[in-house]
């Protein structure tokens, strides 16, 4: 399976802007009505991106509604979907503690809180069971749609690469390519380390989303061994971040990437027409020089 | 390598466990949780040690220093049966909540030369940092006005049932973040001698305030305001900001960024011109060996390993740090609640506010 060059991401419309709280809050205002959000994929659709990469926010259920509602305007539109929206975890953790907070988020059925009432003896396959719900559970909201990648969030994949949770990752590798036929996706800020775990599972050339740019922002490890994990490493790199927020200018940031040719994908986001055409057409230009 | 040994895995020991098992320095011995059921997958699945008994855990494995994560009624005894058997501690904020258990601890931990740290990650953050290395060089001038504020989404309806929502286990926006948000202001700023006005309230909660709001005092003269409220939606994550007026100028601050505005340029601060200068998290923040949440939580834990390697005894959160947020957190609820006046019931209210907002907008 060929992944797009270029991927359309989705923080611009949740508030997410790792710079400033203001541009987050503006983006979020301007985001607020559907019409918005629409335009915008509209906007990248005719310039050529067809594919969304987007956390599994409940915002995104009503982007899935319109695209099943219109299937000939977007007959060749795809999802890359990223579980969970992590926050939505998060809050409910500290509202209503792990275990209950884990209970709702599980589709309705006895057999599973009967499961996570009991406690004692869990055996490998329940962790497994109780996985397999979670992304059942988030994909829901993309049923019959296109959705050819799918992505474990940084904030899991970390967490659970820190705590030396390592099956889990094969287990959503196993289960993505069986019940979705899709390729699995992990997103890592932790690039170097997530490569020897996956290897270790053995996950062979894993779809890996991590940030990549010039000056190293969340890329832990350093530039210069992800670099080197790029060159050397069999694995399908996805760039994110690539702007670093901001922090680069546009062509100097995409150069940087267009010259590790082994990176497939680069996933960005913007709000305005004229930003994702320029931004667009600096990658499709630097990917041809390249 | 440190031995280390945490107690406690809600949401907050999960990350650091995660964030100390990456650790190259860090050996994490075992980890202690009532929940069975957490402890089990754990050490099915991961290979962690793990206990259900805190005192059994103390007595059998030889540890180094010890990470306490529980709810925060229980810092305190936990905190002093560790440092009883010698090891360092670092405690989850807010630290404890007697002021006077904090200065026995305090003493406890100077008698046995331990290195200490409580968890206010916000210091490691480095937009704040950066606030205050500006502060301190007196580029603003006599500072007269502080403004520290804390908003978030947590609370959000009736209900709840975990200790956060209970008053007398350290629950509450005022423990939750509050805590935060006055710690900044005595590592931004400096901690204030008094507070008034003070308006603790629920929003949604029946037992715990969801909002506090009061003036700060400080016997220089300078004052200060503290408004934080965990039921306001609007923000998609808890959002903390620091807002510091002096004679020459203005600094604000959150996680993301730092704003400076000068009204003269200054000898103190060399690199910052008159008028407004920016920095952003993402030149000012240093990598870190592994990333989970954000730098800040990182860079505290290896701080914290970095104290104990060097023998440092006074770095950044110590408990005598802590304790001065303690003791603004015991004069706020010391104080008596600012008088509110009831709203009028029924519809009389709602068209007196909305011809309040149509006087605003026109």
């Amino acid at each position: 399976m060929q992944m797009d060059r270029v991927l359309f991401g989705d923080n611009q419309f949740f508030g997410v802007n790792h710079m400033s709280e203001d541009k987050a809050r503006a983006q979020q205002m301007r985001f607020q009505d559907l019409s918005a959000v629409i335009e915008t994929l509209d906007a990248a659709h005719a310039e050529g991106i067809r594919t969304f990469m987007c956390t599994t926010h409940d915002r995104v259920a009503q982007i899935c509604d319109h695209m099943r509602q219109n299937p000939e305007r977007y007959a060749d539109y795809q999802f890359y979907p990223c579980m969970p929206y992590a926050h939505k975890y998060a809050n409910a953790v500290t509202e209503h503690g792990m275990v209950e907070a884990l209970r709702r988020f599980l589709p309705e059925d006895g057999a599973v809180s009967a499961m996570l009432k009991g406690g004692a003896a869990l055996a490998r396959k329940d962790v497994a069971a109780i996985m397999q719900l979670l992304v059942d559970a988030e994909m829901k909201m993309f049923a019959g749609l296109r959705t050819p990648v799918i992505f474990m969030q940084n904030v899991i994949v970390d967490l659970l690469l820190g705590l030396g949770f390592k099956e889990t990752f094969r287990i959503f590798h196993d289960h993505v390519r069986e019940k979705y036929q899709a390729e699995p996706g992990y997103i890592t800020m932790n690039l170097p380390l997530l490569l020897d775990v996956l290897e270790a599972q053995g996950i062979e050339n894993p779809v890996v989303c991590a940030n990549i740019n010039k000056i190293g922002f969340r890329m832990c490890g350093g530039v210069q061994s992800y670099e080197q994990a790029i060159a050397t490493r069999r694995f399908r790199p996805v760039a994110m971040s690539v702007l670093a927020s901001g922090a680069l200018s546009p062509r100097e940031a995409v150069e940087y990437v267009c010259r590790q040719p082994q990176i497939e994908s680069i996933v960005f986001g913007a709000s305005s027409r004229a930003n994702i055409r320029q931004t667009k057409q600096l990658i499709d230009e630097l990917t041809a020089a390249a | 390598m440190i031995r280390l040994g945490i107690v406690g895995l809600g949401k907050m020991g999960l990350s650091h466990l995660a964030i100390a098992r990456a650790h190259p320095e860090v050996e994490l011995v075992a980890a202690c949780d009532a929940s069975g059921y957490l402890t089990d997958i754990l050490s099915k699945h991961t290979g962690l040690k793990c206990y259900s008994d805190f005192e059994r855990m103390l007595s059998t494995e030889r540890l180094d220093a010890l990470l306490v994560a529980t709810p925060s009624k229980l810092h305190a005894s936990m905190v002093a049966a560790a440092l009883e058997r010698g090891l360092h501690v670092f405690c989850e904020k807010p630290f404890v909540l007697d002021t006077a258990d904090g200065e026995r601890l305090c003493a406890l931990a100077g008698a046995k030369g331990a290195v200490t740290q409580v968890g206010y990650h916000y210091r490691f953050v480095a937009a704040m940092q950066e606030a205050a290395r500006i502060v301190a060089s007196g580029a603003l001038g006599r500072v007269h006005h502080v403004r520290a504020e804390a908003y978030g989404p947590v609370v959000l309806r009736q209900k709840g049932s975990t200790w956060r929502s209970s008053k007398n286990e350290g629950g509450g926006a005022l423990y939750d973040y509050a805590c935060h948000a006055i710690d900044l202001v005595n590592y931004v700023f400096a901690a204030p001698d008094a507070v008034s006005g003070v308006v603790r309230q629920g929003v949604f909660s029946r037992d715990v305030d969801d909002e506090i709001y009061c003036s700060l005092h400080y016997a220089n003269g300078a004052s200060g305001q503290l408004s934080v409220n965990w039921s306001d939606e609007s923000f998609r994550k808890m959002s903390t900001k620091l807002s510091v007026w002096g004679t020459n100028g203005r600094l604000n601050v959150d996680r993301q960024e730092c704003q400076l505005f000068l009204r003269e340029s200054s000898v103190a601060l060399p690199q910052a011109p008159a008028g407004w200068s920016i920095r952003y998290t993402t030149e000012l923040t240093e990598e870190v060996w592994f990333y989970l949440r954000g730098e800040e939580y990182s860079a505290q834990i290896d701080y914290f390993v970095q104290s104990i390697k060097q023998g440092r005894k006074d770095g950044l959160n110590n408990f005598h740090s802590a304790i001065l947020t303690d003791r603004v957190v015991s004069m706020i609820l010391s104080q008596p609640q600012a008088s509110s006046v009831a709203p009028a019931a029924g519809a009389g209210a709602t068209s007196g506010g909305k011809s309040k907002w149509l006087k605003i907008f026109g």
